[in-house]
């Protein structure tokens, strides 16, 4: 099976909340330490990434964000331009202005058509070869089936013209196993863990880009073995004791143990079910253990990549240590 | 605090909103719960797509797009003493349009031809934030009938949860935009009218003349539905903003959610619509952020290799029937790995005070031990909701 950072393309999806920009940051950014030249692209326009590198508003025009590492925000309107210039050859941008706001109209009510101009843009950035890797923080899961399939939809509903031609090149890398893959993102919860089931299923149903892996992030450590778990559970029956020993806040300590490890026991029962499946999908798992962290930021996505490195078994990203 | 009872018992509708992943779907329904416990109401919970555990946890097999009773039986079975009536349905987008379509057709013929067009299913999943739309359609409808005393909808994660507000404007402006002028125009008309030329040619090259002649096609037949449509969408957002309609914003107290919280509390507020209640869900307890705490955790973690609590330790170790040096190791793990949960609790309690100066009502859920996934569980968040 190809690895992760082998692919050309990798769409890094998830339910909303789970931490998808801070992993896609994350996977861009072992690449990038790892020597790949690496752009990594935020879909949804909401600025998470650009928080998340802690650099000024990302645009459509590549930032270096890091040695090695460009960041971009999509804009569909922005890529209309640039597949005009290229393809259709209209040099007079002065043209295109009320063009693009009219095109603009069509491309929300017509299918597909603004998810082929994201996605399109991507596989023209891998077909240029500028990078090694282009990594793609992509909509949540819910929306990101009809971003892949955009390609698909387009062929199937347009039977002429230039775009029906350019569907041909972009499937081409889009469902190639060995350039393109979905990295699923997900939470030891319940719905997240449905969820990433669902979309599994779904990839393989209606689009033919294969699922590379899932981060399980989040993840809280176990740190009790079978016989201190039983221990653990029945805590609160010596807080009186402990209270002797520790003080008062004793009943805090004994909450705080009682309430993380019923948190972390719920969620292996989630993730267990989740590796039970990839097991018989063949999916790798890799696990991101919960950072407890204060902020969100460059010093949590290097967190992150240093572990996703270990994961994935290449050299740590000169990253902070913690 | 106060709590939600007297919202429960005046509002006729109660839209749930919050960004994605902060358990909307379980408050909207522990809310449902709550409304039955304190009044003889009939009360219906609409939800998008519920955890199947959730499901089962109204004792509802699978939740269909028509509403569906919560058996008292089943309130019975959990020990739940209930006076109203709890129903619950699932909003089903396809179904949703399918009637809509079927309303807003002036004639058998258009609604037959709409139906069958191949775009239709695409175009309809697609344009205009349909799933808002459709979820704020459905309210309307509900509380038109005057079947349920109150409704209460757990609105669809979207983007922007707000955008779900924004859904009957842009139906109405989309029947009024250039985009359906110039696609129902003449595609002749459009060929010689010196505006839409260089486009219509541009667009041809590209997206090819079937294509543009096929969505055209679609919408000349939708135009024929717009009066019912903007008539509707108009209702709509006059339900929205009427004084028997509250909104519930729920988050959680981590950073994203928080932040996402302010900015639709303002919104709310900037639109002058009615806020009912923020609900901070999962919560940890406030005392893990104590000083008292932080102090017995240090005071624990030396402890254990201190004699001089042998006494304390033996006693606690004898009640548990366990080996006293066991009981030393776990208690000196939960004492080193306190710092991190009681990190977490601090900043927590920080953003509940934040929210606590922009909504009058904050109501915090604490953590449970897992996903809710029965009555009892739901009759717990339901407490907490109606008492503060």
């Amino acid at each position: 099976m190809t690895s992760l950072l082998d692919l050309d393309l990798v769409f890094v999806t998830g339910k909303g909340g789970v931490g998808k920009t801070t992993v896609a940051a994350a996977v861009a950014e072992v690449a990038a330490a790892s020597g790949r030249r690496t752009l990594v692209c935020e879909m949804d326009a909401k600025g998470a990434l650009a928080t998340a590198f802690e650099v000024g508003e990302l645009t459509f025009e590549p930032d270096e964000v890091a040695p090695g590492l460009h960041a971009m925000a999509m804009s569909t309107e922005e890529s209309l331009r640039e597949y005009l210039r290229l393809f259709v050859k209209i040099p007079l941008l002065a043209r295109i202005g009320p063009l693009a706001s009219t095109f603009d109209f069509v491309a929300d009510a017509a299918p597909g058509v603004k998810e082929i101009l994201a996605v399109g843009k991507l596989a023209h950035e891998v077909r240029e070869r500028r990078y090694d890797l282009v990594v793609v923080d992509a909509e949540a899961t819910g929306h990101v089936i009809s971003q892949i399939a955009a390609p698909r939809v387009i062929a199937d509903l347009i039977k002429v013209g230039l775009v029906r031609e350019q569907t041909r090149w972009m499937l081409e890398i889009l469902e190639d196993p060995t350039r393109t893959g979905v990295v699923v993102t997900t939470t030891p919860e319940e719905m997240p863990v449905i969820e990433t089931i669902e979309l599994l299923e779904r990839l393989r149903r209606d689009t033919g880009t294969a699922p590379t892996a899932v981060v399980a992030n989040r993840v809280l450590p176990a740190v009790y073995n079978r016989a201190e778990l039983t221990i653990v559970e029945r805590l609160d029956e010596v807080v009186d004791d402990l209270v002797e020993i520790g003080g008062p806040g004793a009943v805090g300590v004994v909450d705080a143990a009682t309430i993380v490890e019923r948190r972390r026991s719920a969620g292996a029962v989630h993730l267990d079910r989740l590796r039970r499946h990839l097991a018989d999908d063949g999916l790798p798992m890799y696990t991101v253990a919960e950072l407890f962290a204060r902020a969100h930021g460059r010093r949590v996505v290097s967190q992150v990549a240093e572990q996703l490195a270990d994961e994935l078994g290449v050299d740590r990203p000169g990253a902070t240590e913690s | 605090m106060s709590g939600l009872d007297p919202l429960l018992a005046s509002r006729e509708m109660i839209l749930v909103t919050g960004s994605g992943g902060v358990g909307k779907t379980t408050i909207a329904a522990a809310l449902g719960v709550a409304a039955v416990q304190r009044q003889h109401r009939k009360v219906l919970v609409v939800t998008v797509d519920p955890a199947r555990r959730l499901a089962s946890a109204l004792g509802l097999d699978g939740i269909g797009n028509v509403p569906t009773e919560v058996v008292p039986a089943a309130f019975e079975a959990a020990g739940l003493d209930v006076r109203g009536e709890l129903h619950v349905a699932m909003l089903d987008t396809k179904a949703g349009w399918d009637e809509l379509i079927r309303r807003h057709a002036p004639d058998a013929e258009t609604r037959d031809a709409v139906l069958a067009n191949p775009l239709y299913e695409n175009l309809t999943s697609r344009f205009v934030h349909s799933h808002d739309y459709l979820a704020m359609e459905q309210l309307h409808d509900l509380h038109a009938t005057g079947e349920y005393d109150l409704v209460i909808v757990d609105t669809p994660p979207s983007r922007n949860a707000l955008s779900i507000l924004d859904a009957p404007s842009r139906m109405a402006d989309f029947f009024g935009s250039r985009l359906l002028k110039w696609l129902t125009v003449p595609y002749r008309s459009k060929l010689f009218s010196a505006a839409s030329r260089p486009f219509q040619q541009i667009a041809d090259r590209i997206l090819g003349s079937t294509f543009l002649q096929d969505i055209a096609d679609f919408f000349i037949l939708f135009q024929r539905m717009e009066r019912g449509f903007v008539r509707r969408a108009r209702e709509v957002e006059a339900l929205v903003a009427d004084p028997r309609t509250s909104f519930i914003v729920v988050t959680t107290l981590e950073a994203a959610p928080a932040h996402e919280t302010r900015y639709l509390v303002d919104e709310l507020e900037r639109r002058r619509l009615p806020l009912g209640a923020v609900v901070a869900n999962r919560v940890l307890p406030d005392h893990l952020a104590d000083a008292a705490a932080a102090e017995a955790a240090l005071v624990l973690a030396e402890a254990v290799d201190d004699d001089s609590n042998a006494a304390a330790f033996e006693h606690a170790a004898a009640t548990l029937d366990v080996e006293a040096a066991r009981l030393r190791r776990v208690v000196a793990k939960a004492a080193t790995r306190f710092d991190d949960v009681s990190m977490v609790a601090a900043r927590e309690s920080d953003r509940r005070d934040d929210l606590s100066s922009i909504a009058d009502t904050v109501i915090s859920v604490p953590w449970t031990s897992g996903d809710i996934h029965d009555l009892v569980g739901l009759d717990g968040i339901a407490r907490t909701l109606r008492h503060g």
